[in-house]
């Protein structure tokens, strides 16, 4: 079997291109689809150029944050004193987002020669690719393809021959998404507890071992490749709308969906059509009731608000939610929400580094409010308790694990109120069932 | 000065060398922002966020442990935002917390019951049922964890990490499950290790020592300098009555900055022995008989008028210097000199510290005691006294001497009798270090002063004044 479905004609595959076609994992077969060239015009160029090329795109950070890559390379120091270090942040472990593990599973390559890209740039010898512990495929398929490029030259002593020393290391996670964040990956690569680390200093200062580091995502450094090859402004040009919002991104859609999948479309997309065209529309008999559209860590929005949203950083925004990491969650009239928050409740609860007292209490204090509720014993004044924690977790913590537990607590709240209502009233869910 | 911010902390002007946190800058200005997890002493982590402050201008609240100044900011520690965000904290480091303080070591001087007086809410907002439960644990020889308590500022583990030297703790699971741990196979058995009980902000880490020993607010609190070893620390003992309850660190930095060894801290033991020497005692009758001072004194300055040259001296190196100097300066009447001995211990340096260790030598005035003219040749001293023609021994026990005190007087100042010196020509009982004043001098010439903790047992006086009335009645005056 293939991948699970073949391209939409509405997708701009860029990076899902050869999703489902295992010649590609392979270094020939990765060659004879155009592979390594954007690293070869890369090295051909100054590591000035580099960035420029990599600014004029206009690529935001793919994991969450969305920060511009090119101004994120430009802040690392521009004289080398001492090792600069690459991480890739490969610990996928939004729950929802599914799309940094298919790009390691078929186009190991891909992510190969875009961090060598990058590690040019910042004059980073040592990558450090940090890839979510439960991923064994693609660890696997990863470490085949780095061997490969080393044994081919491509990456070891002259990356490609010609180049600095680049040399690529997989860094197992062991099962906590907070390592995801950028500081706590780092205690992790060191071998400490995944804490996040308080700012400033930060990474392009004193990252990794106290070294200048950047940390990118593993769509963001796939996509440098194509920058390269086709330039800036050409991926710039990709974008459905906003200038602020450029190239493609993947869209992992699961949920109360008839086809869930990765989808790849240019920002801007709709999402309405994302959902209903690409991805097949509701179950049969079902209507939307909310999205997620940028994974589990964004508010909710309803069925209306998605009507008209626009799939990149500022219309999502727009619609009151985030782009986030691109993981599009759909809640269908059967779903009861109540459940699905205090669900998600857990998984901050449980994922807390335990570090802030607003994290570490809050996250549990608000789950056990949540799953009192759903036992029949909630009291109509704990909707604006739960509201005012939330207040409490946000903007004031190291991270923001604290935060995306209560904007999503608090956002489903706002906009599902007579769900919550009606387990106080009635002990039960107020779902269609 | 260029290397001097300028900024604004609750309406106060302040000037604070470059590189400052806003947390240290406001304590400079006058300004208390509470907090749990800073520590001057410690790594930041800014963890705990109970230092909240509001920063004109910037779009969330800053944690002042872990914000440097910049020139011109406008740091609002009370604002309604800032106040309110502390709060937060408070209430939701209460969610879990025994509140069980009626029966807390720590209440009295507890951090978390202080700062919820300060600024906390008046009720609580948590009804959930139970609130989370994990027995005590032993974590080492004095230290119990009483998990329930903590609030994972995680102050102990960042100094057995970074200021000992030694990892033995860790926080181990996430969330609210978190709790210090130890590593397993091994305990907080550390000679630095009792400063995570003093660390701890809240009745986690607690003596067992100390263990319902006494209210922190029923203590008195005295400065002084720990007598375990020659490195001098600045200790608080601290009393109840005429008891030493506790030795903590003092409030002066000192030379040990706020931290004390496990030694220094148990052992005030000598401090409380009851069997101490109430009043100056001669012989009468082939038995050692009460006198009082006067008379006491008289006999001891006849013994010394009579006495044939030379005489010896035995003192303790844990003497003050004034005792010692006067003991050397009445030695010296008599064309005499005098030893120390010094009991020794394996050396235990806290290497966060600089030049801080427990000392080898385990006296507090080897210094003092050298400087005052005494020498370490204790058997040599033994073996001379036997043709000596009189014996001073200062609070030291002279077991040795051959025969005990009859061919040869025995002048004994201490503060208990040893079995050696029943056979002395006179007693006079002299306080410990707990009782008076005076000075030691530590291994780098550095000279001390300590306080007076508690009252002298009976009638007890000082060495110092002791042999000053001796050398006053001789004639000899008071030195210098």
């Amino acid at each position: 079997m293939g991948y699970p479905h073949p391209s939409h004609p509405r997708e701009t595959v860029l990076l899902s291109r050869y999703f489902g076609d295992a010649e590609a994992r392979g270094y020939d077969g990765w060659i004879k689809r155009g592979g390594y060239q954007g690293l070869e015009k890369a090295l051909g160029t100054s590591r000035e150029q580099v960035i420029e090329e990599v600014k004029t795109s206009g690529i935001r950070g793919r994991g969450g944050a969305g920060f511009p890559a090119g101004m994120k390379w430009s802040f690392m120091p521009k004289e080398r004193n001492g090792p600069h270090y690459l991480c890739c942040n490969a610990d996928e472990g939004e729950p929802g987002t599914f799309k940094d593990r298919e790009i390691m599973r078929w186009t190991p390559h891909a992510l190969i020669e875009g961090c060598a890209i990058a590690a040019y740039a910042i004059q980073a010898e040592q990558v450090y690719i940090y890839i979510r512990g439960e991923f064994t495929e693609a660890i696997a398929i990863m470490q085949r393809a780095i061997d490969e490029a080393r044994a081919k030259g491509v990456l070891g002593p002259n990356c490609m021959g010609r180049g600095p020393r680049i040399e690529v290391m997989i860094h197992r996670g062991a099962g906590a998404y907070i390592c995801g964040e950028e500081t706590a990956l780092m205690n992790s690569i060191e071998g400490r507890r995944g804490n996040p680390r308080i700012r400033p200093p930060f990474p392009a200062q004193a990252g990794l071992w106290g070294r200048p580091t950047t940390i990118n995502n593993v769509e963001t450094l796939s996509a440098v490749p194509h920058i390269m090859v086709k330039g800036g402004a050409w991926y710039k040009g990709l974008s459905l709308s906003s200038p602020k919002s450029t190239g493609t991104k993947l869209f992992s859609v699961c949920g109360s969906i008839a086809k869930p999948g990765n989808y790849e479309v240019t920002m801007g997309f709709p999402l309405k059509d994302l959902l209903f065209d690409l991805a097949g529309g509701m179950k049969p008999g079902r209507r939307l009731k909310a999205v997620q559209p940028g994974g589990c860590s964004v508010p909710f929005i309803t069925a209306q608000e998605a009507e008209g949203a626009l799939l990149d950083y500022e219309g999502c925004v727009a619609a009151g939610t985030q782009l986030g990491s691109g993981g599009a969650i759909v809640y269908d009239d059967s779903v009861d929400i109540v459940y699905q928050v205090s669900r998600l409740a857990r998984f901050y609860a449980h994922e807390s580094c335990a570090q802030c007292t607003q994290c570490r209490e809050g996250t549990a204090w608000t789950l056990r409010i949540l799953q009192r509720i759903l036992r029949g014993e909630g009291r109509m004044d704990d909707l604006g308790l739960l509201l005012d924690l939330g207040e409490q977790m946000t903007g004031k913590t190291i991270c923001v694990l604290s935060d995306s537990c209560a904007v999503v607590v608090a956002s489903a709240i706002q906009k599902f109120r007579p769900d919550f209502e009606a387990y106080v009233r009635s002990g039960r869910s107020g779902a269609a069932g | 000065m260029s290397d001097l911010v300028k900024l604004t902390i609750d309406g106060r002007e302040a000037q604070v060398p470059k590189g400052t946190s806003v947390l240290e800058a406001a304590r400079l200005a006058g300004v208390f922002v509470p907090h749990y997890c800073y520590h001057p002493s410690l790594p930041v982590v800014g963890a705990c966020r109970m230092c909240l402050v509001e920063v004109e201008g910037w779009p969330k609240l800053a944690a002042s442990c872990a914000t440097p100044v910049a020139e011109g900011m406008v740091v609002k520690v009370s604002s309604p935002q800032a106040r309110a965000a502390r709060r937060g904290v408070l209430e939701f480091l209460l969610i879990n917390h025994p509140l069980d303080c009626p029966i807390c070591d720590q209440a009295g001087e507890c951090d978390l019951q202080d700062y919820v007086f300060l600024e906390g809410r008046a009720d609580s907002r948590y009804t959930e049922y139970p609130k989370r439960f994990n027995p005590a644990r032993e974590f080492g020889p004095d230290v119990l964890y009483v998990q329930n308590r903590c609030i994972l500022c995680t102050r102990c583990v960042r100094f057995m990490d970074h200021v000992a030297g030694e990892a033995v703790l860790s926080v181990s699971e996430r969330g609210d499950r978190a709790y210090i741990g130890v590593d397993s196979g091994r305990a907080l058995d550390h000679a630095w290790a009792g400063n995570v009980v003093d660390l701890c902000p809240v009745g986690s880490l607690i003596s067992k020592d100390f263990l319902h020993k006494a209210r922190a607010w029923e203590l008195d609190r005295t400065e002084s300098v720990c007598p375990g070893c020659t490195q001098g620390c600045a200790v608080s003992l601290e009393t109840r009555g005429d008891a030493v309850v506790r030795i903590r660190p003092g409030r002066s930095a000192g030379v040990n900055r706020g931290f004390i060894c496990d030694v220094g801290r148990l052992g005030y033991g000598p401090l409380n022995r009851t069997d101490r020497i109430e009043t100056p005692l001669v012989p009468e009758a082939g038995r050692l008989v009460p006198a009082d001072w006067d008379s006491a004194l008289e006999r001891t300055a006849d013994l010394l008028r009579s006495a044939k040259a030379p005489w010896v001296g035995l003192v303790s190196a844990g003497a003050s210097c004034e005792a010692l100097e006067a003991a050397a300066k009445l030695l010296a009447l008599g064309g005499g000199s005098g030893a120390f001995r010094v009991p020794e211990g394996p050396e235990v340096p806290l290497p966060g510290v600089p030049d801080l260790a427990l000392r080898k030598e385990r006296a507090p005035n080897v210094q003092g005691a050298l400087a005052a003219g005494f020498a370490r040749s204790w058997e040599e001293c033994l073996a001379r006294a036997r043709g000596a023609g009189l014996v001073l021994v200062l609070d030291e026990d002279p077991a040795g001497i051959e025969p005990p005190g009859e061919s040869v007087p025995l002048v004994y100042v201490g503060t208990a009798l040893p079995e050696s010196a029943r056979g002395a020509a006179v007693v006079l009982p002299c306080t410990s270090v707990a009782e008076e004043e005076g000075s030691f001098v530590n291994l780098r010439g550095m000279r001390q002063s300590y306080r007076q903790a508690k009252a002298p047992p009976g009638m007890a006086r000082p060495a110092a004044w002791i042999l000053a009335e001796v050398l006053a009645a001789l004639g000899a005056g008071v030195p210098a």
